[in-house]
């Protein structure tokens, strides 16, 4: 007995060990998911431990039960009294209960994932009563273009967003298929030549949020890092004015040549942009090959756009 | 142009410059040479020929299928490592031990290896071992058809593994997703290994799958009715069902892929018309019922061991079988949870999320039965069972992660990230891996004539414990950090290198477990005059294939066995039912044919001239494959090699004599 009190002591001491360790290493390390600094993040991280917390109501019990009976039926702790029923292979009302309980957290679940799929869609503004801000971002081989429309500026890498105001990010690729993830603000979607994607935030704290490029997009895909920033409004609109006066307007021509590889590119602005860049990007590949486009008509046929329904129908339903 | 038309694609540049490619290419190289020169020192080539390369019969093919499965385990460890020895120094200023294309083909290869190669090997080599004798069976339906699918699987691991000496491999992922998968972004031969290895082993595996479902429809003993068969065969059926309905959707997808990559299709390009998505619906169409290929059948081993170490028949068996029907219904209709981050509609996602959850229900229900079988039993805590209970908690909690990412929201925040990669290991290592190591142990007799030794396969458990919950524990938090899946290199200031380097921790240990198993086995063998199980049933086993030799006779059984309950063989002893005592009578075998892996070979060539553009090798190659068919049906119209009953007789009543002895 004693041999066996010593063996679960050293089996206790490492897993105190282990969760010390653990304990320190969480207390002192960033975990964005859970430190959110956004609305729709708020909401996930939420979700994340209500599911946990019915998965502990099922899973705890069931953990008992298993080392009950691999303890007791062991067929070295056997006693006179311990029961041996070899045929006993049925119970109605055991298995009732083990199809029945999964039933009943599967079906609050389910119901949780119905609601919380259409309240956070990425592809429904955060803010009715608030204009979104809308920020079209485009994967490049191997760094991520922000254009600012309604500020006719651009930058690489770094995009500023004001605290406590929805944004619209619009979400393109012009080569490989990526995915947009900023863990910190919430959620992720997938980056897609020809497509244009939404994810709706809204950043609930100032700060710098790390943004984690999330798909295989070929050989630069660990160095193209990017940065959401947020900011007061002030302080946005000073970082817009600043772009402004960086005197590199963002043209088809100069596009083209930002568009050619290139891996760790620190952050730049661009002073303006051309009308119509970030549709023109989207739909150069819905053409047949070869044929150009003008801007004029692939205005036209925005419609034609989103690879899903537009926004707005979302928003009806 | 004579060049380009003789040799296609291939020319000196094709053999690797690159350090570690070139190290791993020589030791290939020189390893199958030295295989191959003992092999002729020793004169073995008539006896590998006779009794191996040309057999029919499902026990030798399934010990073939062992064997490269082990190798390919090996191999896709080896990745496993070298991932994670990179993202351990890959930090900030360092670069790490490997380059970024090294890299990049060394994480496909893992994926791609691990689970067409190695998991679906092992799943065969279980199937082919044991099944046929669980069902009174001599055979499986089809003997020719099933060493032609293990042929055809041992070319693409073949093909695969040529990538590491002749160009180089795939760097787009397990699924290469277009639009990199494509020419434009892979350009070289790379994707093009992907997919013909991939095109010969998937259609063995078809044919494996249908000659399964057939074997068990229509080669049980008699009396035993589909109620009556024990567990493993039902979750076999369950899974080559989906084999059958999920293969030729990949067969057809990689076929796409590789028209859009050599003719200029347009499939799945992004322009001119393509659209990338629909490979995404397709491949995983096929994906997900994958992961309840491999993981049914382990349920079913798992369910054999329970009940035979806990002396009690298996519990709530309806229920069992109604929940694997459910699972390989329901795993058709949740391809979709794959990719919530794609756009869909709010709708699409709910619905796929539910459909995902529901699945949680009948392999909860799973669970509980086996707890239960346990319940009121006697429990023996050999290896198989240490595998079992780390399987119970583990895969249970992966479970949990599971249904976290059903949710559609939650999923927006971790997928594509570490938390996801340590969940799909969560259920396939544990789940499948633990439980095709549980069904070896458990069966080793059968397979081998000798026990495996206890002790060393009780630390190889533990061992592959330990060493899952630190390799992938720091991924699920580290998922939580933001960290996505298959970086080559990352900032200092994100602090992962700490966990990283524990998950490199655990994949050292965990290698520890492999080298442990092999040891395990290189023990075995050296004492397996004093591990011999002369009884044919060690364990005091439950079904049929208990009844047999250790190993199992070529025939299985001399007398094909009646049958009238659930774990007849139990019943048999129960009853004191004395053996057979009708004359022995000449049987029937499937006979030797050279022509599987003859197709296999030419299935081989025909995938090489394919991936570097030799078109008069494929078309060679095709054309001596057709021959090679046709030569088969009509050579040989029986297939049948005759066993005199004199012969039976002599094998029988030496056997009978020894287990007399045993008792």
């Amino acid at each position: 007995m004693s041999k066996r009190i010593k063996k679960f002591g050293a089996l206790g001491l490492v897993l105190a060990i282990t969760i010390g360790l653990l304990a320190w290493y969480l207390s002192t390390h960033s975990i964005p998911v859970f430190e959110t600094g956004g609305v729709l993040a708020a909401k996930e991280k939420g979700l994340i431990l209500f599911a946990l917390l019915l998965a502990v109501i099922v899973v705890v019990p069931t953990f008992a039960l298993a080392i009950m009976i691999a303890v007791k039926y062991n067929e070295k702790n056997i006693t006179k009294k311990t029961k041996y029923q070899p045929d006993f292979d049925h119970s109605r009302l055991f298995e009732s209960i083990w199809w029945g309980i999964p039933i009943v957290i599967i079906g609050i679940l389910s119901y949780v994932a119905w609601n919380s799929s259409h309240t956070l869609s990425p592809y429904k503004s955060l803010a009715a009563d608030k204009k979104p801000l809308v920020v079209q971002v485009v994967n490049l081989d191997w760094k991520w273009l922000f254009i600012y429309p309604e500020q006719s500026i651009a930058s690489i890498n770094l995009a500023e967003i004001p605290v406590n105001t929805p944004v619209d990010f619009q979400v393109t690729s012009d080569t490989i298929m990526n995915s947009f993830w900023v863990p910190a603000l919430g959620g992720q979607i997938y980056a897609m030549p020809g497509m244009i994607t939404q994810l709706n935030e809204e950043a609930t704290k100032l700060g710098n949020f790390a943004g984690s490029p999330a798909n295989i997009a070929g050989a630069g895909f660990s160095r193209m890092d990017f940065t959401i920033r947020s900011a007061s409004l002030n302080d946005f609109n000073n970082w817009a004015e600043n772009a402004r006066m960086a005197n590199r307007p963002l043209t088809s021509m100069s596009y083209a040549a930002l568009a050619k590889p290139s891996e760790s590119v620190p952050v730049s602005y661009y002073s303006s942009v051309e009308p119509n860049l970030f549709l023109n990007i989207a739909m150069k590949y819905m053409m047949p090959m070869g044929s150009q486009m003008s801007p004029q008509n692939s205005a036209n046929r925005k419609v034609l756009l989103p690879p899903r329904r537009a926004p707005m129908m979302e928003g009806m339903n | 142009m004579v060049a380009s038309w003789l040799l296609g694609r291939l020319s000196w540049h094709a053999f690797p410059t690159a350090l570690v490619t070139e190290g791993a290419a020589i030791s290939i190289v020189v390893g199958v040479l030295i295989v191959l020169g003992l092999i002729t020192y020793f004169k073995k080539w008539p006896y590998l020929w006779r009794e191996w390369l040309t057999t029919t019969n499902h026990k030798r093919i399934g010990i073939m299928y062992l064997i490269v499965a082990f190798l390919m385990l090996i191999r896709g460890g080896s990745d496993a490592l070298m991932m994670r020895a990179q993202q351990a120094t890959s930090v900030g200023a360092h670069n790490g031990l490997f380059s970024v294309s090294t890299f990049q083909q060394v994480f496909s290869a893992h994926g791609t290896i691990m689970i067409f190669f190695a998991a679906m090997g092992l799943m065969f080599a279980i199937i082919n071992l044991v099944m046929p004798q669980q069902l009174g069976s001599r055979d499986v339906a089809f003997p020719f058809l099933n060493a032609t699918s293990f042929w055809l699987f041992a070319a693409g691991a073949v093909l695969i593994n040529l990538s590491l000496v002749i160009g180089d491999f795939s760097a787009a992922g397990w699924l290469a997703y277009p639009p990199l998968s494509e020419l434009k972004f892979s350009p070289s031969v790379g994707v093009d290994y992907w997919i013909w290895s991939l095109e010969i082993a998937g259609i063995g595996s078809l044919f494996s799958g249908i000659n399964f479902m057939v074997t068990i429809l229509k080669c049980r003993a008699k009396g035993m009715t589909m109620m009556k068969m024990p567990m493993f065969p039902w979750s076999v059926f369950g899974s080559m069902t989906l084999v059958a309905f999920a293969f030729p959707i990949l067969t057809v997808t990689l076929t796409l892929l590789y028209l859009d990559r050599t003719l200029g299709m347009h499939f799945f390009t992004a322009g001119a018309g393509g659209n990338a998505m629909m490979y995404v619906n397709l491949i995983w169409a096929w994906g997900h019922p994958e992961v309840y290929i491999l993981v049914l059948p382990a349920f079913g081993i798992f369910s054999e061991i329970v009940s035979t170490y806990s002396k009690k028949r298996l519990f709530g068996y309806t229920s069992m079988v109604w929940a694997i029907w459910a699972i390989v219904f329901l795993s058709f209709t949740v391809w979709l949870h794959h990719f919530f981050t794609m756009g869909s509609s709010a709708d699409v996602n709910g619905f796929f999320g539910i459909m995902t959850m529901l699945i949680a229900i009948p392999t909860g229900v799973k669970i509980f039965n086996w707890l239960f079988t346990m319940y009121q039993g006697r429990i023996k805590f050999a290896n198989p069972m240490i595998w079992f209970m780390g399987f119970v908690f583990l895969f249970t909690l992966g479970g949990v992660t599971g249904v976290l990412m059903a949710v559609p929201p939650i999923d927006f925040q971790v997928h594509n990230s570490l938390f996801l990669v340590a969940h799909f290991h969560t259920m396939i290592v544990t789940g499948v891996v633990f439980g095709f190591f549980a069904g070896l142990n458990y069966w080793a007799p059968k397979i081998f004539g000798f026990k495996l030794n206890e002790k060393l396969g009780k630390i190889a458990a533990y061992l592959w414990i330990v060493g899952f919950v630190l390799a992938f524990g720091p991924l699920y938090i580290l998922g939580f950090m933001g960290a996505t899946r298959r970086l080559d290199h990352y900032a200092a200031s994100t602090g992962w290198q700490p966990l990283f380097i524990v998950a490199g921790i655990g994949v050292l240990i965990i290698a520890a477990g492999v080298a442990t198993q092999i040891l395990q086995f290189l023990v075995s063998v050296l004492s397996r005059h004093w591990q011999r199980d002369p009884s044919g049933d060690y364990l005091n086993g439950r079904t049929l294939e208990w009844a047999t030799a250790s190993p199992s006779q070529e025939y299985n059984f001399a007398h094909l066995p009646e049958v009238k309950e659930r774990d007849d063989w139990w019943r048999m002893k129960q009853d004191g039912e004395p053996p057979s005592k009708l004359p022995y009578r000449a049987i029937r075998v499937p006979v030797n044919s050279p022509h599987p892996i003859i197709i296999a070979a030419c299935a081989f060539v025909a995938g090489f001239g394919f991936i570097w553009h030799i078109w008069w090798l494929v078309g060679l190659a095709l054309v001596a494959l057709l021959v090679t068919i046709f030569t088969h049906t009509l050579s040989d119209a029986s297939g049948e090699r005759i066993i005199p009953a004199s012969e039976v007789k002599a094998i029988e009543e030496t056997w009978l004599k020894k287990r007399e002895l045993a008792k």
